[in-house]
């Protein structure tokens, strides 16, 4: 009986074929994915990289939201130029609690993944509200309405419990704090920041959009922005300690 | 009441007032409105099957009459009517996203139509619901007719085909109201993903039940990829969105994978999304129509066998190459670099049997405009197939990546693959379902050359923008700076974005005249000898 005849079997009983099929394309993936779970050095051994604060997962929020993934990349990948253009090449560490990820795959836009701190957030309310007022050549939609919609942040508790339940590092007291937190990082001098700063390093707290009358989306937005690609400390970091 | 539709009934009616409740407690309005739209289809479905209960003969259709396969086409009909519709919808705001990017002022300042709300909406509108109901359409005529059965199922096809374009509907306004994942091209929340599911699961069980009633002994090839198509989608569509909501009256969940793991997962998915739905079900549709059409078998039978099982076994290790130098381990790159040049053999496997079916009836190209549209279909496969494998080796993708390049890419096998095996589809199957000549053949002559300008102008035009813009930012001075700035290689992009929205004109251009042809072909008046049987003069 030749090789070909032996193929009838999938070709005579369904369920033999679909048994096949599904034994076939499991292969690549199983071996592609599962050892990125637990091979150790699948992400790097950093110190700085902290969850989010309310207001910063808020302003991620509304990020993903708006898909400004179609057109802006967070993955600054180890070229020269890019490098250059956009600083150190980002780290799997640096993005380890995104749910979702938001490398992107197109620039129509420059990458952000280290956007923050590179402009005040002056230069961020213009540009968002208008972006040819500040970058007459850009091609980006406006988004004028974020500065006048106030943040829905009353329930963001619910938020970290649902990001601790998958893994994310929340404490029981940054879940009970959530709520006020983002009042406390969206004040600019507020008294809360120093003891705020205890569980989230790092803080970036102010009013992000020049109105401290309220909390808008804008004020969320900008605090995610400013905090991109600034926990690692690139002057201490060892590059040659992490080589995979 | 059979207990199909009874527990069917019993089933909509859980689910609109389960839906109800969820729409008055819920955190959003936008998300209450997607809570009412369930509940009011979930009654509407409900009525629908009460009254088709009153209409319908005590019995049930019978599976053969007079010996012949009685078979169910109602739901293939909807579901061809749904993909020219969704068709013209998806490339309509795939123009209007163009013009954004060409003339930013489109954007209107509003919320919902914002470039970044819009996109998703174009690409689920050409891939799922285009694409989607052209392969739902075309796989259930298949498997009917290949198999000599009659569908399997009572209710429960017409819940596949309503249920997916209901799916589509809460998908589409989700998108254009802010409700996304933000995944790439699994932008739809956890309660429409959980709901695709089960439509996804009926779906599968009517198609492999037909199958089972099959009065033929083997298994049609085009039913293998209809068959892998179906399996896979549905595990990569659990993989992928695995999600936990913050509440059952948020829409809001987050993804399970967090980082690089959930990218790996995203491009597994992502590639495969291409490699099972875009690739492996359309490949189906060449297996039946193509032959059919010209009237040959399948070129060869062996070859369809190794590039089935190599296809379906190379495709799924792919997924890395959207993930060249990112923060992903360079072992994964480089297994997902070598499989995709490895997968350049089984793509031109099934090119070459489908070209070569023709053997023997190449002069019907000349006379057949429907046969041409699906065998350029089919060279545009080769070619996109190529390109493919060229741009995941690393140092061609370093260049091409981020770039409009790879949107030229994928609208090479969009437009030019999908697209055209769709339309051909569409061209045969609406004039067999409804049993009547279509309208016009020099209508389709006149689809086929305006849309094949649209697609040369649509992808020449982004191989100069991507290539162009991934040297300029790679540019140097002679002192060794950076020589552009970021706008100033968007600045250069706006000539050929305005040429990419031209291409695209011509190209929805052509699906409104397929659509007015197929539009006066269903609704023509028969006449006892249809004109077109007349013997035309050798040329």
């Amino acid at each position: 009986m030749s090789l070909w005849s032996r193929h009838a079997i999938f070709e005579k009983n369904s369920i033999v074929l679909v048994i096949g099929i599904l034994i076939v394309i499991a292969i690549g993936g199983l071996v592609e994915i599962v050892p990125l779970f637990y091979l150790k050095n699948t992400i790097e051994k950093v110190d700085g990289v902290r969850p989010y604060t309310p207001l910063e997962l808020a302003g991620r929020n509304i990020y993903v939201r708006e898909g400004c993934y179609l057109c802006h990349s967070q993955m600054i990948r180890p070229l020269r130029d890019e490098v250059e253009r956009y600083g150190h090449y980002s780290l799997a560490a640096e993005s380890m609690y995104d749910k979702p990820f938001q490398w992107g795959s197109k620039r129509t836009g420059p990458d952000l993944a280290r956007i923050g701190g590179k402009y005040s957030d002056e230069w961020h309310r213009d540009h968002l509200k208008a972006p040819r007022s500040v970058v007459p050549g850009s091609v980006m939609p406006d988004y004028s309405w974020l500065a006048e919609t106030n943040l829905d942040f009353a329930r963001m508790a619910d938020d970290l419990k649902a990001q601790a339940l998958l893994g994310v590092p929340y404490t029981a007291e940054m879940i009970a704090n959530a709520a006020a937190d983002v009042v406390t990082q969206s004040t600019t001098d507020s008294p809360d920041a120093v003891d705020m700063a205890k569980r989230y390093p790092k803080l970036n707290a102010r009013d992000f959009d020049g109105n401290p009358a309220r909390i808008t989306e804008a004020d969320a937005l900008i605090a995610y922005l400013q905090m991109l690609g600034t926990q690692v400390d690139f002057k201490l970091y060892d590059d040659k300690a992490n080589i995979r | 009441m059979t207990i199909g539709e009874g527990g069917s009934a019993l089933a909509l009616v859980a689910l609109a007032l389960l839906s109800i409740v969820i729409a008055a407690k819920a955190y959003t309005p936008e998300y209450a409105f997607h809570a009412y739209l369930f509940s009011a289809a979930g009654v509407a479905a409900v009525f629908a099957i009460i009254n088709r209960y009153y209409e319908r003969p005590v019995e049930a259709p019978p599976l053969t009459i007079d010996g012949k396969p009685n078979y169910n086409m109602g739901p293939v009909k909807f579901s061809a009517v749904a993909a020219v519709f969704w068709g013209i919808a998806g490339f309509t705001v795939g123009l209007v996203i163009a013009l954004q990017l060409a003339f930013p002022v489109l954007n209107f300042d509003l919320p919902w139509t914002t470039f970044g709300r819009l996109r998703p909406l174009h690409t689920s509108a050409v891939i799922f619901a285009f694409g989607g109901n052209v392969l739902i359409a075309t796989s259930l005529y298949v498997v009917q007719r290949t198999c000599r059965a009659r569908l399997a199922g009572d209710i429960a096809p017409w819940f596949v085909v309503l249920g997916y374009n209901f799916f589509i509907v809460i998908a589409g306004t989700g998108y254009l109201l802010g409700i996304t994942q933000s995944k790439e091209y699994a932008e739809p929340e956890w309660y429409a993903d959980l709901f695709l599911t089960i439509v996804w699961v009926v779906y599968f069980l009517v198609y492999l039940g037909t199958i089972m009633r099959r009065t033929e002994p083997h298994i049609y090839v085009a039913n293998w990829f209809y068959l892998a198509f179906i399996l896979t989608i549905a595990v990569l569509h659990l993989g992928n969105n695995a999600a936990v909501p913050i509440s059952l009256f948020s829409p809001k969940s987050y993804i399970v994978w967090s980082g690089v793991q959930d990218a790996m997962v995203q491009w597994w998915y992502g590639h495969n999304a291409v490699g099972f739905f875009l690739t492996a079900g359309f490949l189906g549709i060449m297996y039946y129509f193509i032959p059919k059409r010209c009237d040959r078998p399948v070129y060869s039978y062996r070859l369809s066998i190794i590039h089935f099982w190599s296809l379906i076994f190379l495709y799924i290790w792919a997924g890395p190459h959207h993930l060249h130098y990112t923060a992903l381990p360079d072992w994964a790159q480089t297994l997902g670099m070598t499989f995709s040049v490895m997968l350049w053999m089984p793509s031109w496997g099934g090119m070459i049997n489908g070209i070569m079916t023709l053997s023997g009836a190449w002069d019907k190209l000349r006379t057949d405009p429907v046969l041409r549209m699906m065998v350029v279909s089919v060279a545009f496969y080769g070619m996109s197939t190529f390109e493919g494998p060229m741009m995941s080796v690393k140092i061609v993708n370093s260049l091409s990546h981020y770039t409009d390049w790879t949107i030229g890419h994928v609208h090479s096998g969009a437009l030019g693959w999908v697209g055209y095996i769709s339309f051909g589809a569409l061209y045969c199957l609406i004039p067999w379902l409804w049993n009547r000549p279509l309208y016009s053949l020099k209508l389709v002559n006149w689809h086929f050359w305006i849309s094949t300008i649209g697609i040369v102008l649509y992808i020449s035009a982004m191989w100069v923008s991507g290539i162009l813009q991934g040297l300029m930012w790679r540019a140097y001075t002679g002192l060794g700076f950076l020589e552009y700035s970021f706008v100033e290689t968007v600045e250069a992009m706006h000539p050929f974005y305005v040429i990419r929205a031209m291409g695209g004109g011509l190209f929805l251009a052509g699906a409104l005249l397929m659509a007015f042809n197929l539009w006066k072909t269903v609704n023509a008046t028969v006449s006892e000898a249809p004109a077109d049987l007349k013997l035309a003069p050798a040329e």
